[in-house]
């Protein structure tokens, strides 16, 4: 038995001498087995059937204990992981120990995430995947899958971006639209936060408003105009009919008949036309700003003012540099918050292929080429601001 | 000091420092004032279409047609409310649309503590992959997975246990039930969950580390000290949680719509979102099928039924707005 022990506690041992000190091991068991052996044949007054079936029982146990022995012989490999795994439980290894368990928990604790994502997340995608490579169509039971391929005529990918008209046009929209809401939706709620900052009375029931939006234009709140046939009619309508001239048609047409910044202006009028939207999407935009401007110290102020900075110099020296951050931050969520949104023109587009047409691959194929899209614009951006931004712990 | 005084004292200054303090005064009342008219007009801007559909909810459908009445109604009725309580189907489809928003914020914010928990706390491997993964869970457009799921939960089946044990070799049938949404927010899977756990991993993360150590060496195991001791703490961030799941479950129309088929499982979002359509159809039945809902009529049911539904919300917001508000702020939303 202590040939046994010298096996676990060598790590350094070779596979041969683990094998040779195994086949010591099993010259001890056989050992064993003949001592029973004498036992019994010393015992002779026990009734011989019992005695010649426990001398076979011991005389198989010698046996396996020598094949097992051999086993290690030719596989020496098992008796050094054997001493492996048992130099682990050492004390000497306990830091070691605890981190695994550390690890352990940590993945314990994020399990259910990755069980929802592996089951709720990557099966829908990967299946969502399938359905945009292939044509497919409702039977009685279940769905069938045609390849159609990536890009060849009559393919998801090939039918959206050439045959479908309405896909393109909905698409460069969206992101016409992005380059106009962004920075509408930054600007927009950095100045409100900036104006948020200062003192003033009811500042508390201001906040409360800026705020609501995040209720008001939420899920079905936001879709509820977008849904309304009638009131989209209605609309046109008025649209058509409203050309008398007040303050801002007459400003606007002042602005648009020079002839430099035709464009600029252009965009600036756009933006101020969506002022209603900016406010209703820059709710937590205000409020992560907000939250930025309350941790600049007051002192930092004070001292550019005792300095001679000017408010336009302390903005550019000290806010902007500390607020960098939050604009990162900002921009991630703009984006997102602009993506997924249910009322753009786009989405009901996807939606209506899904439950009037049933258009399956054709909808897996617009969602995956928007997503990808998203992916691209939302990595590209956050490059591009998260370079020299400031943190401040 | 008296008024008298204290204004004589003033010019007296004024007078030293040759017009600067003058100057100065006037130029802070006068921005104070054009911050007062432009606060004053955005918050306006947010608040008028509450406004405006308070007012026109009010109204007869012979208001609606005058067009001398722009928002005081005329004659007054609340005829509006019980059309749209009547086809919201009253008491079971709040009642019900409550119960599950609480079900499902609750699940929501247990998981996602956890998770966040694990995530602030715990080194494993491959934690930095894993964590952008909760950051791709935000950025898949909810309409990308929805359909998969949809089929998906058709023949529920997670890797064809179910079906083994069943002895069909088919999975579960669980369309129109409630029971695959709240799987997948017990799974950190629903709606912004990402943020949730975002949130939550920022409140760990600034939780003093030195909490922990002590219950450690107090001999306090890793779940009692997750429980006893960082739990309590986390409380205010977890109603926060709570309240945004809430709020986003109520209104919810993408999932809902999905889950939830509207007749069997009424919720007041989904039945909102079909409210124009509701209406022209219960006219059509009443009045035959020639019958043809009048725009502003409809608009007004609408509005009506916007306003029914928002009235929880507004009280949640009015009692909890501060930690709706401080939630985004303390979490100190950091790269």
């Amino acid at each position: 038995m202590e040939s046994e022990k010298t096996i676990l506690d060598n790590v350094a041992e070779t596979a041969g001498q683990a094998g040779d000190a195994a086949m010591a091991a099993a010259e001890a068991v056989s050992e064993d087995a003949l001592d029973v052996l004498n036992a019994a044949e010393a015992e002779a007054d026990a009734t011989a059937d019992a005695l010649w079936q426990n001398a076979d029982a011991a005389a198989e146990m010698a046996a396996e204990a020598v094949d097992a022995a051999n086993e290690t012989v030719t596989d020496g490999g098992v008796a050094t992981k054997k001493a492996k795994s048992a130099s682990v439980k050492s004390p000497k290894r306990k830091s070691k120990n605890l981190a695994r368990g550390n690890a352990i928990a940590g993945l314990l604790f994020v399990l259910p995430f990755i069980i929802g994502f592996i089951i709720f997340l990557v099966y829908p995608l990967s299946m969502s995947v399938r359905m945009s490579l292939n044509k497919v169509s409702a039977t009685s039971n279940g769905l069938s899958f045609v390849p159609v391929g990536f890009w060849k005529p009559g393919s998801n990918f090939y039918k959206i971006f050439r045959d479908e008209k309405d896909f393109i046009e909905a698409f460069v929209n969206e992101l016409k639209r992005m380059l106009l809401f962004v920075p509408g939706i930054l600007v927009f709620s950095f100045f409100m936060a900036t104006l948020l900052n200062q003192e003033f009375k009811g500042r508390t029931v201001v906040r409360a408003i800026y705020f609501l939006p995040v209720i008001l234009a939420s899920g079905v709140f936001l879709g509820l105009d977008a849904n309304n046939p009638l009131i989209n009619n209605v609309k046109e309508v008025m649209r058509a009919e409203n050309s008398f001239s007040n303050i801002t048609n007459t400003l606007e047409d002042i602005l648009l008949t020079g002839e430099t910044g035709n464009k600029f202006f252009q965009y600036v009028i756009d933006i101020v036309g969506q002022v209603y939207d900016i406010a209703m999407a820059s709710g937590i935009q205000i409020i992560v700003f907000l939250s930025g401007l309350q941790t600049i110290p007051p002192s930092m102020y004070e001292a550019a003012k005792m300095e001679g900075c000017t408010g336009w110099e302390s903005f550019w020296k000290i806010t902007w540099p500390l607020i960098k951050a939050m604009v990162l931050v900002n921009i991630v969520y703009t984006l997102i918050d602009f993506f997924t949104r249910t009322d753009s023109a786009l989405m009901k587009l996807i939606n209506d292929t899904l439950l009037i047409r049933f258009e399956y691959g054709k909808v897996a194929a617009m969602s995956w080429a928007y997503f990808i899209v998203i992916a691209a614009v939302l990595g590209v951006s956050a490059l591009f601001f998260s370079r020299g931004v400031y943190y401040n712990d | 000091m008296t008024r008298a005084e204290r204004r004589k004292a003033f010019w007296e200054r004024n007078r030293k420092s040759g017009g600067y303090l003058l100057r100065k005064k006037i130029k802070s009342v006068l921005f104070s004032i054009g911050r007062a008219i432009l606060i004053f007009g955005l918050c306006f801007l947010i608040v008028q279409p509450l406004i405006q559909k308070l007012c026109v909810s009010f109204m007869t459908e012979m208001d609606l047609y005058d067009t001398t009445i722009v928002s005081v109604p005329r004659h007054f009725s609340t005829e509006s409310y019980s059309i749209a309580w009547r086809l919201y189907k009253g008491i079971p489809t709040f009642a019900r649309s409550l119960g599950l928003s609480v079900a499902v914020a609750l699940l929501q914010v247990l998981s996602c503590t956890l998770v966040g928990y694990g995530f602030a706390r715990y080194k494993f491997p491959l934690k930095k992959l894993l964590f952008g993964f909760v950051i791709l869970t935000l950025i898949v457009p909810p309409t990308t997975i929805v359909t998969p799921l949809f089929l998906y939960f058709g023949d529920f089946d997670i890797f064809g246990i179910i079906g083994k044990i069943t002895g069909t070799g088919k999975g579960l049938n669980l369309q129109g039930k409630a029971i695959p949404y709240l799987m997948m927010c017990a799974a950190c899977a629903g709606y912004k969950a990402g943020l949730y756990i975002y949130m939550m991993r920022q409140h760990f993360r600034n939780e003093p580390k030195e909490l922990e150590e002590a219950a450690y060496v107090d001999g306090c195991g890793r779940l009692r000290t997750f429980f006893q001791i960082l739990l309590p703490g986390a409380r205010p961030m977890m109603v926060s949680c709570f309240l945004f799941a809430f709020v986003w479950q109520w209104t919810d129309q993408i999932y809902s719509r999905i889950f939830f088929p509207i007749n069997t499982w009424d919720l007041v979002s989904t039945k909102l979102f079909n409210i124009v359509n509701l209406f022209d159809g219960e006219n059509k039945a009443r009045f035959g099928m020639g019958y043809v809902t009048q725009t502003a009529y409809s608009n007004q049911i609408q509005a009506t039924g916007s306003l029914m539904a928002l009235v929880p919300l507004l009280i949640i917001y009015v009692v909890a707005q501060k930690s709706f508000v401080e939630s985004i702020s303390q979490s100190g939303i950091k790269g």
